[in-house]
């Protein structure tokens, strides 16, 4: 992992200076079933392919972003800034 | 040996150099190698082979292969053929029982043949199983290079830099320099590194040379660290041109590592940079102009070359070195005898393409060349000159001669074409499956110089392509690297707080917690700054607590939503203790929470919890976008726990108006500002630590200011374990200390605190979960019934059984008995139940208590 990722704040940089919060999940709205929750809270996708995840850039501006990255080449086809909804 | 002054050599044979040679003291000249040093002074045995021991001289001269690898100043695996010559080195040979020119383990080479085939102690040293620790005692003692003093410590430092590169170029050969000359027109951020040492004063137009340097690898992101001897530069190149050129390969023949057979290229440097004749009767086997053109170059220096083989003409069907006490003697040729004492021979070259293919290029077998070219270059990485295969000469020597002796194919490993044959022969069937099993190709050489020949001899074996068998995985390090480089400097930051100078000068014993460093206690008995805060007052630096301001209209929705505990109705100037929970339930960090204002909060977190806190509330706010801002001043502020009986009377006489902390105006869970000795001071009536009790927040240069202010006041300071002791009486929890990652609400004993009413919380869904369920174990109090303190993890014993385990216990003089914490099934978790715990090797009896251990009602700190 020393790939550049390019915060959309600060631009490009060494991963390093990021932290990693794994792929983007959804988190159920109403009062879900045990087996809904568990899926929510402990079960990944971890697609070979390109997801969306959460990032940090917590050496350097502290913001939070989304970014799409191929998991087999950590390719990074877009980040983007977050659009907030307070009924997530 | 050494010749007149020739024109180009490197020597200044003005200034001699001494320096101690296994045990022989050697001078040479400024601008000598240790190899060249004492080549020219008669040594020829540099080092024992891995396996055989058998003497071995100088092959390359050029730093890759591992024939003169040696310990020099104490420093293992040097090789001596590109270190500089230095006044007083100690240089040792290694791998040796006795000494390089008779070593007592070389007997396995003659006697060891039948024991020591590929693979003879994997198969052979199974049994007995107990006798294992034996057998590889002696096998790693046997086998292996030079040894690590483990007690030598940091005898070098190591820094590591990261830099930018427009343009890196690796290698500075003809095609490296020509290529950084030609990027450094179109404007400066050239760096060319090479790992020739006599390039250090290249002096190229607009670019910056590294050398002696070697690029170890080319990371994804264009990352290339190079180890610059005690200096790892991390470079980031927008774009790198790898031009490492070609390797010689050695001839595989029998008695092709007997001291006295090298390379052209080893030849040529120590005749040309050190102007030393490199033998007085020479042999030259080759299958291309330029190795053979080295014929006439050692006849002008004198030495008789008695014989000349072009391979490409020849086709022998035995060609062997034999010789005497390890040095080559003769060359048998098709029944003839011809005697040398130096047999120059080449197996052609191979790029040297392992940066490439580490880059994500692809390898190929290029027929016509007879070797492996890189094709499929990824974006932004090149590769100019030899490297590329171009200017190559065809392959041309069959892959391995017949003839009487021992034939290698890696030098490294002592790896013969025997052995190969027999991994074939037992059915590896593929060329990364034999490599593991000879472990050709994995020494010190790292295939630099047995890659090829090993693949030749699979193929002619199998009778298959190269190009079919391909090659072997391409790894980082490209070149061997020291440790310590990759390790770097010991870094471990230290955080300390603004009052942290003022424990030092209290003697207060120092002990990490998490990243800070903090008094542990300030005297030998801890137990009597617990007794001054029970008794009068005691003083704690808590300025590690994690400290947030959380701001803005929607401040309140955000913390309702983060917390499981009720924000809404909590009025300014008040305090609420919250424990934050993750989706899953699960305890993350506690603290309290004081609202300020209508929109304005005051956030503390443990002590280690302040920047992952702030960052998870940052996460769930990029999520759900309320107007509210968080900001972490946790190093902004100090804050410090004035604690005790007489913590009132103290505080009022450093506040303009002692009625401004009187009972009935500042109650317990009351957050006001204060001006405490003249400094502007959040202050929270809290009690963790069981007594009446401010918690005072302020701007951290004042703290020493403050800190004195209170010392004057009476005010005894007390340290962590003190505090551990009073907040055990009063069983408050430490979060990460009595609960880990599996613990929840329910079974921490806090049912009371989340709120399941409410329309959302981070937790609710699996809070909700665990309400309706019966918990398999409690957090629970206990109380040892004998003067004896459990560690902390302690078991839990019933009925023989480990049931369940220790978290924090300690010796309470105001409880009068040894107290604790300790999970326990549910169904021993009732007041009163009696278990046992595991004390050293005995089992004490231990009653489960609930609520405080001391002062349950909580009388002292609400007063």
């Amino acid at each position: 992992m020393s790939f550049l990722l390019a915060c959309p704040f600060c631009g490009p940089r060494p991963v390093d200076e990021y932290a990693y919060f794994g792929e983007v999940t959804t988190r159920p709205s109403s009062s879900p079933s045990l087996r809904e929750l568990t899926d929510y809270v402990y079960f990944r996708d971890n697609v070979a392919g390109v997801q969306r995840e959460w990032w940090q850039h917590r050496a350097g501006c502290g913001e939070w972003f989304l970014a799409d990255r191929d998991t087999r080449t950590n390719d990074v086809l877009e980040v983007m800034v977050p659009e907030p909804r307070k009924q997530a | 040996m050494r010749l007149d002054p020739r024109a180009g050599e490197r020597i200044d044979r003005s200034s001699a150099v001494s320096f101690t040679f296994a045990g022989w003291k050697i001078t040479g000249f400024e601008g000598d190698t240790i190899a060249s040093a004492a080549f020219a002074a008669g040594k020829r045995v540099f080092s024992r082979s891995f396996k055989y021991h058998r003497p071995r001289g100088l092959l390359c001269c050029s730093g890759h292969c591992p024939n003169c690898q040696m310990t020099v100043d104490g420093v293992p695996n040097v090789r001596v053929c590109t270190e500089p010559i230095r006044e007083g080195a100690v240089v040792e040979g290694q791998n040796v029982r006795w000494s390089l020119d008779f070593d007592f383990m070389s007997l396995t080479d003659k006697v060891g043949g039948p024991f020591t085939p590929v693979g003879f102690y994997y198969r052979t040293l199974i049994r007995p199983r107990a006798a294992w620790p034996l057998y590889e005692k002696f096998l790693r003692s046997a086998a292996g290079l030079g040894t690590l003093d483990p007690r030598a410590g940091h005898t070098r430092r190591y820094d590591t830099e990261h830099r930018r590169a427009r343009v890196l170029v690796v290698g500075g050969g003809a095609a490296g320099r020509a290529a950084a000359l030609e990027a450094a027109k179109a404007g400066p951020g050239v760096v060319l590194v090479d790992e020739d040492a006599r390039n250090r004063d290249l002096a190229l137009g607009g670019v910056e040379v590294l050398a002696p340097a070697r690029a170890l690898g080319i990371w994804e992101g264009g990352l290339v660290p190079v180890d610059a001897d005690t200096v790892l530069y991390r470079f980031r190149a927008e774009r790198i041109v790898v031009a490492t050129g070609a390797t010689e390969q050695p001839l595989v023949f029998p008695g092709n590592d007997l001291v006295g057979v090298m390379l052209p290229d080893g030849v040529r440097r120590l005749l040309r940079d050190y102007s030393i004749r490199p033998g007085e009767r020479a042999i030259v086997l080759g299958s291309d102009d330029e190795t053979l053109a080295i014929a006439d170059e050692l006849v002008d220096v004198g030495v008789e070359v008695a014989k000349v083989v072009d391979l490409r003409d020849v086709r022998p069907r035995e060609l062997a070195a034999q010789g005497g006490k390890g040095r080559v003697r003769r060359l048998v040729l098709d029944g003839e005898s011809y005697g040398c004492d130096l047999l120059v021979a080449s197996g052609g070259r191979q790029p040297a393409y392992s940066l490439l293919a580490q880059a994500g290029a692809r390898v190929a077998f290029d027929d016509s060349l007879g070797v492996f070219v890189p094709t499929e270059l990824p974006d932004g990485v090149e590769a100019v000159g030899s490297v590329t295969g171009d200017g190559l000469s065809r392959i041309a020597p069959e892959p391995a001669y017949q003839g009487n002796g021992k034939c290698f194919v890696c030098v490294c490993e002592d790896v013969t074409t025997k052995d190969m044959k027999r991994a074939i022969g037992e059915g590896f069937d593929s060329i990364e499956l034999a490599k593991r099993y000879t472990t050709a190709t994995m020494g010190p050489c790292q295939g630099k110089l047995c890659h090829l020949s090993s693949i030749r001899v699979y193929a002619e074996e199998t009778r298959m392509f190269e190009s079919a068998i391909g090659t072997t995985t391409a790894r980082p390090p490209w070149a061997p690297v020291e440790l310590g480089l990759l390790a770097g400097r010991d870094l471990t930051p230290a955080r300390r707080g603004s009052i942290h100078w003022r424990h030092e000068e209290a003697g207060a014993t120092i002990q990490w917690a998490g990243p800070w460093l903090r008094p542990y206690a300030y005297g030998e008995h801890p137990e009597d700054e617990v007794r001054a805060v029970h008794e009068s007052l005691g003083v704690i630096d808590v300025s590690t607590l994690g400290k947030l301001f959380v701001e803005g209209p929607e401040a309140v929705q955000l913390l309702e939503r983060l917390y499981p505990n009720r924000f809404g109705d909590l009025k300014p100037g008040r305090i609420r203790y919250g424990v934050l929970t993750s989706d899953g339930g699960r305890i993350m960090d506690d603290g309290t929470i004081a609202r300020l204002a209508e929109d304005l909060f005051y956030v503390t977190t443990t002590s280690t919890g302040a920047d992952a806190v702030t960052a998870w509330f940052e996460w769930w706010n990029a999520v759900w976008g309320y107007d509210a801002e968080i900001v972490n001043v946790t190093g902004a502020l100090a804050a410090v726990n004035l604690a005790g009986p007489r913590a009132r009377e103290a505080l009022g006489r450093l506040v303009d108006d002692p009625d401004d902390v009187s009972a009935e105006d500042f109650r317990y869970l009351d957050a006001h500002e204060l001006e405490v000795a003249g400094v502007p001071t959040l202050a929270l009536r809290i009690g963790f630590v069981g007594e009446l009790g401010y918690e005072l927040h302020f701007p951290s240069p004042a703290g020493e200011h403050l800190w004195d202010a209170l010392v004057a006041e009476g005010a005894v300071p007390f340290g962590l374990e003190p505090q551990r002791v009073l907040r055990l009486e009063k069983g408050h929890v430490i979060v990460g200390q009595d609960t880990d990652s599996e613990s929840n609400l329910y079974s921490a004993g806090m049912s009371w605190l989340p709120k399941l009413d409410k329309d959302d919380f981070v937790g609710k869904y699996a809070l909700e979960h665990f309400a309706e369920r019966e918990e398999k174990e409690r957090l629970v109090g206990f109380t040892m019934e004998e003067d004896v303190v459990p560690a902390e993890g302690a078991q839990i014993v019933v009925e023989g059984m480990p049931v369940g385990r220790v978290t924090s216990a300690r010796r309470s003089d105001a409880v009068g008995r040894v107290i604790g914490l300790a999970w326990v099934p549910s169904d021993r978790s009732e007041d009163g139940t009696r278990v046992e715990i595991q004390v050293d090797r005995l089992r004490k009896g231990a009653r489960i208590t609930h609520g405080a251990f001391f002062d349950p009602d909580g009388e002292r700190m609400r007063s």
